[in-house]
């Protein structure tokens, strides 16, 4: 989707601000948010695509206004709504200050509940999203490439500052998830991630340095031979 | 760029924000279910705040540093590399190591969301997920290079890796002079988290200032 969380490029945003000895957290409710978002990613109903699309779903201007651990927040609480495993109504329930306990979730999702045992397994042993599967690429290190101008309503790692754009296939990365299907339906749809390389001058036109580079991390959906 | 952040301390005694009161509600209404157990949010929290972080990244260079053979599996395949020194996992299952030198300067963004290797560097800054930087690094990278303290001359190929797959980035930053007789923990502790994702220079020793 065309969201303002896909902002590269974009001018006025403000300066950076570099915090010394900045801590992990600077509240207590952003570990717990975290930490809630981790566990409960491990229940094992959604996948990491659609933990980002999610919080891309956040409008615009709050997204904008509001802290990181706020959009994991916003995403959380979607994805548990939208799986059923809390209901609206129980949430705005408890926020009112209603603390009758709520009923218990269905045993299979019990089951899957992370203990304190599992999290160093679930941390290390992640697999990640490379996929072992035996998918031809489309391209190989060397060939240029043109990037698809297209503009998905749903789901997407194309930036917009790379559609439509030339480059070069640097690297092969392999065979990965596919995260425009992955996000919206779980499907896999695995094929080849290329590392991209861009010159900044066919980014960002004529005007930028000619020493400049920017290397994109993209599927062979994205792509056309140049 | 400036060193005040306007984060939001919880003082005690103070009204609960709308915000604490939601992550209070989801928290209490997930542990009741039963989809979320205490003791296991307290071990992740104590992971990340204390266990994974840029002292491990910090290793893996230094040790790259001294041993040319290590450079270059970690060079070739990072992934592996690291797991030599015990490094893997979430938010690192594929990674990739970028050697800067005096003519090639490469810096990591993730322009999308706030894509980071966790097991080398532990979880991201704010800057790093913050829209100025996001939006910024792709296009103006020499500015904002400055704006760290870094003027690197126009002769240097400035390449900017955004994070857009699952394939995650860790900068080798360039040795700096005068360290021959360090060792590699001496080595470690000169190598700043920034240094990893490329917005700064690992420093001689004398005038190291941490970041």
């Amino acid at each position: 989707m065309n969201g303002v969380h896909d902002m590269g490029g974009m001018h006025g945003l403000g300066p950076i601000v570099h915090e010394t000895d900045e801590p992990v957290f600077h509240a207590e409710w952003e570990r717990r948010a975290f930490a809630i978002t981790l566990a409960a990613g491990f229940l094992g109903r959604w996948n990491l695509d659609q933990s980002r699309y999610a919080r891309e779903l956040m409008p615009p201007a709050e997204y904008l206004a509001s802290t990181y651990y706020e959009h994991w927040l916003h995403g959380l609480e979607r994805q548990l709504v939208d799986t059923r495993l809390l209901a609206r109504e129980e949430i705005e329930r408890r926020l009112g200050g209603d603390r009758a306990p709520a009923a218990p979730a269905a045993e299979a999702d019990r089951a899957r509940a992370l203990t304190a045992a599992d999290v160093p397994r679930a941390l290390y042993k992640s697999k990640g999203a490379r996929v072992a599967a035996d998918v031809p690429p489309r391209f190989r290190v060397g060939d240029e490439i043109r990037t698809r101008n297209i503009h998905p309503s749903a789901h997407t790692r194309l930036p917009r500052y790379a559609r439509g754009r030339r480059g070069m296939i640097h690297r092969d990365h392999g065979v990965f998830v596919f995260p425009d299907t992955h996000a919206m339906s779980q499907d896999p749809k695995p094929q080849h991630v290329y590392s991209v390389r861009f010159a900044a001058r066919e980014l960002w036109g004529p005007e930028a340095s000619p020493r400049h580079f920017v290397h994109v991390d993209l599927w062979d959906d994205y792509l056309d031979p140049a | 760029m400036s060193d005040d952040h306007d984060h939001h301390p919880e003082e005690p005694g103070s009204p609960l924000t709308d915000v604490q009161l939601r992550v209070r509600a989801l928290e209490s209404l997930l542990v009741d279910k039963g989809l979320v157990d205490p003791a296991a949010l307290d071990v992740l929290i104590d992971t990340y705040e204390t266990k994974v972080g840029p002292r491990n990244g910090a290793r893996v260079v230094a040790r790259a540093w001294g041993d040319p053979a290590y450079k270059q599996r970690l060079l070739a395949d990072a992934t592996a590399a690291v797991a030599e020194l015990g490094y893997m996992g979430r938010q690192g299952e594929d990674m990739v190591v970028l050697e800067n030198t005096p003519t090639v300067h490469n810096m990591v963004v993730c322009t999308l969301c706030s894509c980071y290797p966790w097991p080398l560097l532990g979880l991201p800054p704010v800057w790093y997920k913050s829209s100025p930087y996001r939006s910024r690094a792709v296009l103006d990278p020499r500015g904002v290079l400055r704006d760290f303290g870094l003027d690197l001359g126009e002769d240097v190929e400035i390449r900017v890796w955004d994070s857009t797959a699952e394939l995650r980035y860790v900068v080798l930053p360039e040795r700096p002079p005068g360290t021959g007789g360090l060792s590699e923990d001496e080595l470690a502790d000169l190598v700043t988290r920034d240094s990893m994702i490329g917005v700064a220079k690992v420093e001689a020793p004398a005038q190291g200032a941490r970041r």
